[in-house]
Formats: structure tokens, sequence, C-alpha cells
């Protein structure tokens, strides 16, 4: 046998080696495309309820005995005026063989408990509506929303209540429609009227935070380090420490930010400034070690060239590596941020894992972020909370998305071809 | 590139300074993850019917809570700490170290404890006696002799004959929640003083007495489920032996799929709680700052809203969440005591 038979009768063993290794790695892709694909639908499936809110129209006479009101009265005692009561002559109307106090309650659980202020709010904006009877669209209570979503497999609406509910059904005083609330309102006890808008907001300024400060710092540790630093000793041991707190787990910065921003520097809990400065250490060794490994592709010859032409060491730095750089220190920048997004653990430390219903309006005011949003949410008694969950779980894999997406759009952009 | 490093600058330099002009205009409320369903509820509704801001509610802990809010009176210390449990002697003089001298304590209701399954089986019926046997690492010798043994217990059967055969499988909180604590004290310890002999030891070692009563067996039938309730719920539903236990607020949203089990021949429903006879229960509580009222304001109005009868009031709105109101004339006395901001004395 010479060497070519033998190499012709180890060929097909080869080839099939090869159809074996292309299917077992095909297998590996969508083992994990399966997995993300799963996580998808079940949260697509577990969200949609949250996105659809019911409500009632009621009959609200604006009687002024009934709100608790003199005759003539000042605008801020509209503020604490018993629109409750409204509320309740209402469905009194509707209902008028209710008599047990009991009943009258259960009657009373089937509204939203922020009618009352849906109602106030009205009456604010339109003062004339005073002493008319008007029909008002009110949210209903998170039970019945979820009773009447869910085909009526819901166990916590007594029989009575069915009973109400289906009489108000068969009146066609229900309607369904799309939970714009929920992107315009913080936090709330009340599945029905908790929104994401807060923690959106709160998300945004830390990640703002974080980028305003880990971008410059981290570019230029990464330029000195690469373009100006001499070799020596000291460098050396800079160099493995970045790396070592790339490993760091996040909580311990999130306890040196307690001891030393809120502690020490007197910075106030639980604001986005505080816990986009701890994302922003978190981020640091992230953006450094990406800046760095970008900075090192650019070609010598594009500095040797500058230099030659009389630049200085500054010049070639930031008019020609920099530049060059850019498209993988973005996105080196922007997969820091991403994971920062996601964090929890270290943002416990600094009180931003609190209940916080009014929406941030800067860096100071008090917020929470998104996966902690998720977190309270996934802790909360009430069912309903269970779509809620869902939903700012998409919520929060829109917004990775997007910033994906800006990190490719970005590299594109700067990127040149020589 | 130049522009952009004047910006930066100019936003290094203009930081600080917005830091130094905000003062801070909203209530800051820490602690016990338990009275943290209700103190939100209060929170909002304070918010959305005041002229005030909604307060900020950390769930941090009772201990956690305390530490926080003993630190000082320093304005970025906490304004009032929530707890499921007294504040303890040792807290309230590390708190008077601190400066915090003047507190004021507000008992607002309590919490059961259930021992819940799923509906699909039929409801048990527990003594507390029962509930240490089953769960506790040592119980005394089957032999009637006053000797501890590791506890052998498999089934319920083997625990009380009267009850089912199914194995012993209890899903419950780490030992780092407070839900545990009150459970072993409450349901575990209630049990162990039923043998006169380990009731005895409470005078003679009340270190090993309570190790015995205290401790949860270790093989497998108790288990450790996480701090998230949600969780054992969805457990008790997918497993139908297992029994899970957590807050009552927690059985109360879910009624239609679990059932509490009767304890000592009381069922855990809000009115056997609140009367009393259901013995698994605790105390929440919430501590105020005195040196801060005036400064921040709202809080004494925060303390007047909670303390109102629509909201810890027996028909109030904190009921729907799962509270046990307190009865009329401990509510009142209370709310007078909340409202004359009267000091607490350990």
């Amino acid at each position: 046998m010479n060497n070519t038979e033998k190499i012709k009768k180890s060929l097909n063993k080869r080839y099939r080696k090869e159809k074996r290794f292309r299917l077992l790695s095909l297998l590996a892709v969508l083992t994990g495309f399966a997995c993300l694909f799963i996580l998808l639908v079940d949260m697509i499936i577990k969200a949609l309820p949250a996105f659809i809110q019911t409500e009632v129209k009621l009959d609200i006479h604006f009687d002024q005995e009934k709100l608790e009101l003199a005759a003539h009265f000042e605008p801020e005692e509209l503020q604490n005026a018993n629109f409750r009561g409204l509320i309740k002559q209402s469905l009194q109307q509707r209902f008028p063989t209710v008599r047990k106090r009991s009943d009258k309650r259960a009657l009373m659980r089937l509204i939203s408990v922020d009618a009352e202020y849906q109602l106030r709010d009205k009456l604010q904006a339109e003062p004339q509506l005073l002493g008319e009877t008007v029909p008002i669209w009110l949210l209903v209570d998170d039970d019945v929303d979820t009773y009447l979503k869910s085909d009526k497999q819901f166990g916590r609406v007594s029989q009575k209540q069915i009973a109400w509910i289906t009489e108000l059904e068969q009146q066609e005083r229900f309607q369904k429609r799309f939970n714009y609330w929920f992107f315009q309102t913080g936090d709330s006890r009340e599945p029905e009227l908790a929104g994401i808008l807060g923690a959106v907001m709160g998300s945004f300024y830390t990640l703002l935070v974080t980028l305003l400060l880990s971008f410059p710092i981290g570019v230029m540790a990464a330029v000195y380090l690469e373009e100006f630093a001499p070799r020596n000793r000291w460098i050396d041991l800079i160099e493995v420490n970045i790396n070592n707190l790339a490993a760091v787990p996040s909580i311990v910065f999130g306890l040196l930010g307690l001891a030393v921003f809120i502690n020490f520097f007197g910075v106030p809990r639980s604001a986005p400034l505080v816990g986009g400065m701890v994302l922003a250490l978190m981020t640091l060794p992230t953006i450094i070690i990406a800046s760095r490994s970008a900075i090192k592709a650019v070609s010598p010859s594009m500095r040797e060239a500058a230099l030659g032409l009389g630049a200085s060491k500054v010049q070639v730095a930031f008019h020609h590596v920099v530049p060059l750089a850019m498209p993988g220190i973005l996105t080196g920048t922007i997969i820091g941020l991403a994971q920062a997004l996601g964090e929890t653990a270290p943002l416990l430390m600094i009180g931003m894992v609190a209940f916080i219903v009014d929406i941030p309006q800067g860096v100071t005011d008090a917020a929470t972020v998104l996966p902690v949003q998720i977190y309270l949410w996934a802790d909360s008694p009430e069912r309903a909370f269970v779509a809620k969950t869902a939903a700012a779980i998409l919520v929060l894999l829109l917004f990775l998305v997007a910033m994906n997406g800006l990190a490719v759009w970005l590299r594109k952009k700067f990127e040149r071809m020589f | 590139m130049k522009k952009i490093g004047r910006y930066i600058i100019l936003a290094f330099l203009t930081a600080p300074s917005l830091v130094l002009a905000s003062g801070r205009d909203v209530i800051n409320i820490v602690g016990s993850s338990t009275v943290y369903p209700f103190a939100t509820v209060v929170a909002e509704r304070f918010g959305k019917s005041s002229k005030f801001k909604t307060p900020k509610i950390e769930s941090t802990g009772t201990g956690g809570g305390i530490k926080l809010f003993c630190a000082g009176v320093d304005i970025n210390t906490p304004d009032i700490t929530n707890a499921s449990r007294r504040m303890k002697q040792s807290e309230f003089n590390l708190c008077q170290k601190n400066g915090v001298k003047k507190i004021v304590e507000v008992l607002v209701g309590y919490d059961g404890i259930v021992l819940a399954n799923t509906k699909l089986k039929p409801q048990m019926q527990l003594s507390l006696r029962d509930i240490f046997l089953a769960l506790a690492k040592s119980v005394p010798a089957t032999d009637g002799s006053e000797t501890l043994i590791d506890n052998p217990y498999k089934t319920w059967q083997d625990v009380n004959p009267n009850l089912p055969a199914n194995k012993i499988e209890v899903l419950g909180p780490p030992p780092t929640s407070g839900t545990r604590d009150a459970f072993a004290e409450l349901a575990l310890e209630g049990g162990c003083q039923t043998f006169s002999f380990l009731k005895a030891l409470k005078k003679k070692n009340k270190s090993r007495y309570k190790a015995i009563c205290h401790g949860v067996r270790e093989d497998g039938a108790y288990i450790e489920a996480g701090e998230n309730d949600n969780l054992i719920v969805q457990k008790l539903v997918a497993n139908p032996n297992a029994m899970g236990v957590f807050g009552f607020s927690f059985l109360d949203q879910n009624s239609d799929i679990i059932q509490g089990s009767i304890i000592n021949l009381a069922t855990a429903e809000f009115e056997s709680i609140a009367d009393g006879d259901y013995p698994i229960s605790r105390p929440l509580y919430f501590y105020v700052k005195k040196a801060h009222i005036g400064v921040i304001p709202g809080i004494a109005e925060y303390i007047t809203a909670f303390t109102s009868e629509a909201a810890y009031g027996e028909d109030g709105y904190l009921t729907d969440k799962g509270l046990i109101p307190l009865d009329d004339a401990k509510r009142q006395m209370m709310r007078q005591n909340a409202n004359d901001l009267q000091n607490l004395d350990l």
C-alpha cells in the first residue's frame, strides 16, 4: 500500500469526522437558540395580561353634599373631599338590593382604590362638573381585572362578586383598553396602577452617571497605559490589578460605595448619582481592558507615519490612534454598561432597592432601577404582579437590545477602512 | 474632541454643587420585609392624599433597619424603621449611645404565620406539638423516657396517628429570615413546651433549651426555599404533598389554590388570628426618630395616616392586604400615644 492509497483510505474517516463536528456545532447553536426562544415566548405569554387593563363605566353624581364640602369651599379642600362616597353612592344605585355591611365592602372592592383619586383629578380639571351626573370610566380592582382576563378562571372573587360582575357585563359596562398607564407611572402596591416609568428613568439616570464617569476615565487610563506609560514593574502591577478588579464580585463595590460615597462624602442614599458612581467603578476595568486591546490593534504604521510627519506623541494619540480605536472602545463601553444595567447586588447596599412611587427628576432624587423593580414585583403577594414582572423583564430586554443596537450602529459609523 | 473635553470637565464641576443644593424632603423609611407590604400601601396613599411627597421605603430586614436607624440623628439617617418584633434592649442602648434619644414606638397590628398546603389535598389539623415533633432536630424518645434522639419521623402519621401517611416535607424561609425566627419561637418552642421536662430545662440551662426548642432538622424534611414566598406557593401547587411556611398575606392572596392548616383547633383565618386563638402570630411595629419630626416634612402626618381608622382599623385598607388589626381598645390607645409622640422607654 503506497501513500496515496493510505490517504484515500483515511479520507472517508476525515470526512465523517468533519460532518460529525459540524452537526454537533449546529446542535450547540440550536440549543442556545431554543433556550432563548423558550424564555422569550414564556415571558411574552406571561406578560400579555399586563398590557391590557379593564375599566368599568359608572354614573357618578358629583354631589356637593356627599363630597362633604360646604356651600363655599376653597379649591384646596377638594384634595381631601369624600370622593369614595361618590363611588359608594353610584354602586348602591346600581345594586340597590345590597344591604349587608360586609356585602357593601365586597361591592366596593370591585373598584380600584385609585378610583377616588381619578375622580378628584377629574373634578379639579373640570370644576363645572360639580352637581352634574356623568358616566366615567374607572379602573377596576386587580382581582376583578385578572378574573375578566383569565376567562373567569380566577378564584379570588367571591360568588356574590361574580354575580355583580356578570350583571355589569350584561349592561356592557366593562371595556378593555391598552394599559398605557404601565409606561407612564412609577411603582405602586396596587397592580392595576404599577408602572415601569420610574424604574426606566432611574436606570437611565444611573447609566448616564456611569457613562459620564467611566468613559472618560477608562479611555484616558487605557491611552496612558498603551501610549505613554514606561515599561516597568509598577505599570505591570497596575495592569494585574486592573485585570483582577474586573473579576471582583459586584457586591464588594456596593460596600465600597456605602463606606466611601455615602458615609464619607455624604452623597444622598438611594440616588442615581451614588448608584452611577458605584456602577462606574464596576464598569471601569471592562472599559479599560476593551479600550487597551482596541488601541493595541491600531497598526504601528499609523503611529510611525504620524510621528514621521512631525506630530507630537499627544497628537498621534488623539488625532490618529483614539479615533481609529473608537469602534472597539465604544463596543467595550456599551458591553460594560449593559452589565451595569442588570446589576442589583451593589445597589442593595446603597439603598436603591426600595419602594419609590415618584418618578425621579434628576440624579439626586431617590430612584430604583429595572432589575430591582423586577425583583420587588416578583416578591409581592398580589397575583397580578406576576404579569407585571414578566412585562418589566421584557422592558429590560428591550433596553438591552436598544443598547446593543446602538453599539453596532456606532461601530459601523466610526469604522474606517484602509 | 476639544469641545467634548470641555463638557466633561463642566459636568465634573457641576455635579458636586447639585448634591449640596438638595435638601431632603422625602421621608426615609427602612426595616422589616414583613411590614414593607403594609407600610408601602400607607406611604402610597399618603403621597396621593397629602401635599407631601411619597415616603421612600427600603426593605432591609428588622435588624438591618434598626442598625441604620440607630446610626445617629444626622439628616442622612432614616426617619422611621419598621420591625416585625419589638426593639431589643441592646438595640435601644445602641440608639441612646448614638444620640437617638427620643423614639416613638407604634404597634400597628399582627401578622399570622401559616402552614399551608394545596387545596387538592385535605386540610391538615395540627397541634404545636405535632409541628415540633415533625420539624425539630432532636425530639424526646418514643419510649417515654426523658432523653432526646435525632428526629426519626418520616411521615406525618409517625408523628400523630390521626394525620395522613404523607412524607414530611416542609418548605420554609432560611435562618436569616424574621419569619423563620418567629416560626421557631412561636410554633416550635410552643410545641417544645408541651413536654414538661423540656419546659423545666428553660430555668436550668437556657442556651440548651433554646438549641433544642428552636433547632430545625437538617435531614431534608425541612427545605429552605429562600426568602421569596411566591416561590413557595408555586412549589406547593407543583408538589401536593408539601407544606409551606409563610406570612398570612400570601395565604390571603392565594386562598383559591392553597389552604392554611388548622393549628391547635384554630383556623388560619383573619378572625381567629385577630382574636388571638391562632397561636402563631407576631406583632408588627414601627419606630420614629423624634429628632427628625419638624426637620423632614410630613413625619407626624404619616404617623397620623398610619394610625387612622381608615388604615389600620378593623375595616381599614390594610386589612385588605392581610394585616391583622389590634382590638378596639388597644387601637385607641396606640393612636393616642402615637399622635402625642410618646417616648419609648425600654
